[in-house]
């Protein structure tokens, strides 16, 4: 697996620690201390994956989040090491795909990171239509009366792995396999959050959703406008 | 006849006159208010009592100015009785004396009339002479009437007929003052008695003199002063008019001072009752407004000390609760990185141990094993920690109960298979949701199942899910060693472990039940535990459907039918 990584902690013994790790499995790896200079390496390394821990000096990883993923898609996982609700679900609101918590064993972070950097392996020429929207798998595109739609690739996953069974309800847990990578129970948390984050660009109205509807107790499933 | 046997005459007088003259004065009078009183409609009167039962039980002020009102009213009533009593005695005494007075001198003018009649041969002239003369004393004005009756004691054979000298006649004079004239020759008698008089609705009480008159021919006659009491009657009913005006007005002033007082002290009672209640509802920089240096105001004072008090202390339980979370917040943050490095390197050398020497792979082995444990109880003790500070909250969601049994037991099943455990699920066929926290939830089930696998010695494991109204439950039962008797109490208690000499080969943290309790808690659930020993035990949660509610019972039994025939629940 090729592939460049941008691991931002101030502990230097954990990150000297992620290299060996992440090196040993071929991928590149970039570091930075600290979150005021995290920013500007983003643009200089241009990674395909950010390893954010969430407490920086500087600026604090829920900022750094923000602001790398204003410019950008890249899939970022954050390390936390806290697993209160709040905490969570900040650092995901904040625009992260995945989160890993310290202590992590390193065959789970390992394959936190392949989940997000697997995808585009597939590039089968597809085209999916859901509600008033117009899906373009390969191309990677969403359009709304030709008007492209700006997705992460999280958010477009989740929307194809929908969009490409309408009218099935997908538990979260069936998400969290499909989209997410998790081969065991992960937190249905990250399903709601980034939904809600779909919602928010793709829904005319984001409080009565058409095109991503909850099914109660159950999940979700993609039903047309 | 004389001025000093007029005394025993008075006497008889004040004895007739309650019974007859002011009993009928003072019952008109009073009439109005038992009238007014009757007057409602039965339900009306029912919802009335019933709104004026709740004031009186809620109101202070109520209660002190209705008391106020009815004391007021009892005094009045009993001072205006009396006084009305003393003015009706003072002015039947005087129009007694001012009558007797004036009969005395009339019966002697009379007598001396009769007494130079020469004409007296027979009883016409005697009748005729009498006409005249009770026409004469009799008066012009009408004020008095005369009446002339033979008394009954008289044997004369010489009768003449009654002679009066108007509408009232000697029928109307009672027997007992003639008998009380016949009896005494020269004592004037009085008594009051109501005759009907033309011209008035009702019976008017009338003052009788009584004297006897000694007649040429026909002898012992009584001679009768009729005095009707219409003015003293009249003056008395305005003056009853007054006093129940004016008592009314008084009532009504006194009520309007007890208002007036009362709200000087409900008011700020009032006021104290609205601050502590906004106190005890969280607000704790509500305080009274403290005036002046009265009762009141002292009140208001210590009040407020109270509320710096309460104020002072929670903000220090308050920092102490935020102190404590910050720590354990810090410490989570702060011992994880660390063992985050340390996991990854000992991961490192496990995953390298083949390239080292046996004692050396073996130490890895013992390092990774210890790191997880490590791991796992310095978990916990965040999580108990968390529980301790009441920093834990629920993130509820509607959740059927059946899937996440179905998770946990999906994630167990690995485990179940290495101790050679079978994990059979029965539930109702129907969703058995509730709102509650999964995750939660989810650690709790994982908790029981696990410890069920662990101390099931390989024997089924059998869990069973129901719900009733109010809530649902699982009941995690193994075939294990169970427990003991008092040992249920003691295995949710923090490192409680089930026999201390046991090796500790179970690799639990020893607070898996004391954080499930804690979990269990936090949704007003139960979680209980039954154990018999050789006979396994039985762990159930109860969750209510909608977190917070009371649950009224479990719809599952926690000890099994089969051994029990207690009450299922």
């Amino acid at each position: 697996m090729k592939g460049r990584v941008l691991v931002v902690d101030d502990d230097l013994a954990l990150s000297e620690m992620l290299s060996i790790v992440l090196r040993q499995e071929g991928l590149d790896v970039t570091h930075v201390a600290d979150g005021t200079s995290a920013v500007a390496a983003f643009r200089d390394s241009r990674p395909d994956l950010v390893l954010l821990d969430v407490m920086l000096p500087g600026m604090d990883g829920m900022e750094v989040c923000r602001r790398i993923r204003a410019e950008s898609g890249v899939p970022i996982v954050m390390l936390t090491a806290r697993t209160d609700t709040v905490d969570v679900v900040v650092g995901l609101e904040s625009g992260a795909d995945d989160y890993v918590v310290k202590p992590f064993k390193p065959q789970e972070l390992v394959a936190r990171i392949r989940a997000r950097l697997r995808r585009g392996d597939e590039p089968e020429p597809e085209r999916l239509d859901i509600g008033d929207l117009q899906i373009d798998v390969a191309g990677h595109s969403v359009k709304r009366d030709g008007r492209a739609l700006s997705l992460t690739p999280l958010e477009f996953d989740l929307l194809v792995a929908l969009a490409r069974k309408p009218w099935q309800v997908f538990t979260r847990e069936v998400l969290l396999e499909q989209v997410w990578g998790y081969r065991h129970a992960g937190d249905t948390r990250l399903v709601n959050v980034h939904v809600q984050r779909l919602r928010s660009k793709i829904e005319h109205d984001p409080e009565r959703p058409q095109i991503v509807v909850t099914v109660r107790g159950v999940g979700y499933k993609a039903g047309p406008a | 006849m004389t001025g000093s046997s007029q005394l025993p005459g008075t006497d008889v007088a004040s004895s007739s006159r309650d019974d007859q003259g002011l009993g009928s004065l003072s019952e008109s009078a009073l009439a109005p208010i038992p009238e007014r009183l009757g007057q409602r409609t039965p339900e009306a009167g029912a919802s009335i009592v019933s709104r004026l039962v709740h004031a009186w039980r809620r109101s202070l002020q109520f209660r002190v100015v209705t008391t106020t009102m009815m004391l007021g009213m009892l005094v009045l009533g009993v001072v205006g009785s009396y006084l009305y009593q003393r003015i009706g005695d003072r002015l039947v005494q005087s129009r007694t004396d001012q009558a007797t007075a004036e009969a005395l001198s009339l019966t002697e003018l009379a007598q001396a009339r009769f007494y130079s009649t020469d004409k007296t041969q027979n009883t016409e002239a005697v009748t005729v002479a009498a006409q005249s003369i009770i026409a004469e004393i009799a008066g012009t004005e009408r004020s008095r009437y005369v009446v002339l009756a033979r008394l009954s004691t008289n044997v004369s054979s010489y009768v003449i007929n009654p002679v009066v000298s108007g509408e009232v006649n000697d029928s109307h004079i009672p027997d007992e003052l003639e008998t009380a004239v016949a009896e005494d020759p020269a004592v004037q008698k009085v008594q009051i008695v109501s005759i009907p008089l033309t011209g008035e609705s009702d019976l008017v009480p009338c003052l009788v003199v009584g004297q006897q008159l000694d007649l040429p021919l026909a002898r012992g006659t009584g001679i009768y002063y009729v005095y009707p009491l219409q003015r003293e009657r009249s003056s008395l009913a305005v003056i009853s008019q007054i006093f129940l005006s004016g008592g009314f007005v008084l009532v009504a002033l006194i009520g309007g001072v007890a208002y007036v007082v009362t709200r000087l002290v409900v008011t700020p009672v009032r006021q104290a009752t609205m601050v502590a209640e906004r106190l005890a509802a969280g607000r704790l920089t509500e305080r009274m407004v403290a005036r002046g240096e009265d009762d009141l105001a002292s009140l208001a004072t210590s009040f407020n000390a109270m509320a710096e008090g309460l104020q002072r202390q929670i903000r220090q339980l308050e920092d102490l609760s935020r102190v404590q979370q910050r720590f354990v917040s810090d410490v989570s943050h702060e011992l994880r990185t660390p063992l985050t490095t340390i996991r990854m390197a000992g991961e490192l050398i496990h995953d390298s141990r083949a390239q080292f020497e046996p004692a050396v792979a073996r130490s890895a082995e013992l390092l990774r094993g210890e790191l997880d444990r490590f791991e796992a109880l310095l978990a916990d003790l965040l999580e108990v920690s968390r529980f301790d500070a009441g920093a834990a909250v629920l993130d509820v969601e509607p959740t059927d109960l059946r899937r996440t049994v179905a998770k946990v037991v999906d994630g167990c099943q690995q485990l179940a298979e290495r101790k050679g455990s079978r994990i059979t699920v029965r539930d109702p066929g129907v969703p058995c949701e509730a709102a509650y926290d999964p995750r939660r939830v989810e650690r709790v089930l994982r908790n029981l199942i696990v410890n069920g696998i662990e101390h099931g010695e390989g024997k089924p494991l059998e869990i069973r899910v129901a719900g009733n109204d109010g809530a649902v439950a699982v009941v995690v039962r193994d075939h294990g060693v169970g427990l003991r008797p008092g040992e249920t109490g003691l295995v949710f208690n923090r490192f409680w472990r089930a026999d201390p000499a046991r090796a500790r080969t179970t690799g639990g943290t020893g607070l898996g039940l004391a954080i499930a309790l804690e979990d269990a808690r936090l949704h007003s659930g139960w979680l209980q535990a039954w154990g018999a020993p050789g006979e396994g035990s039985s762990f159930r949660l109860t969750l209510p459907r909608a977190p917070g509610t009371h649950i009224a019972s479990s719809p599952l039994p926690l000890k099994p039918m089969a051994e029990s025939l207690e009450d299922p629940t």
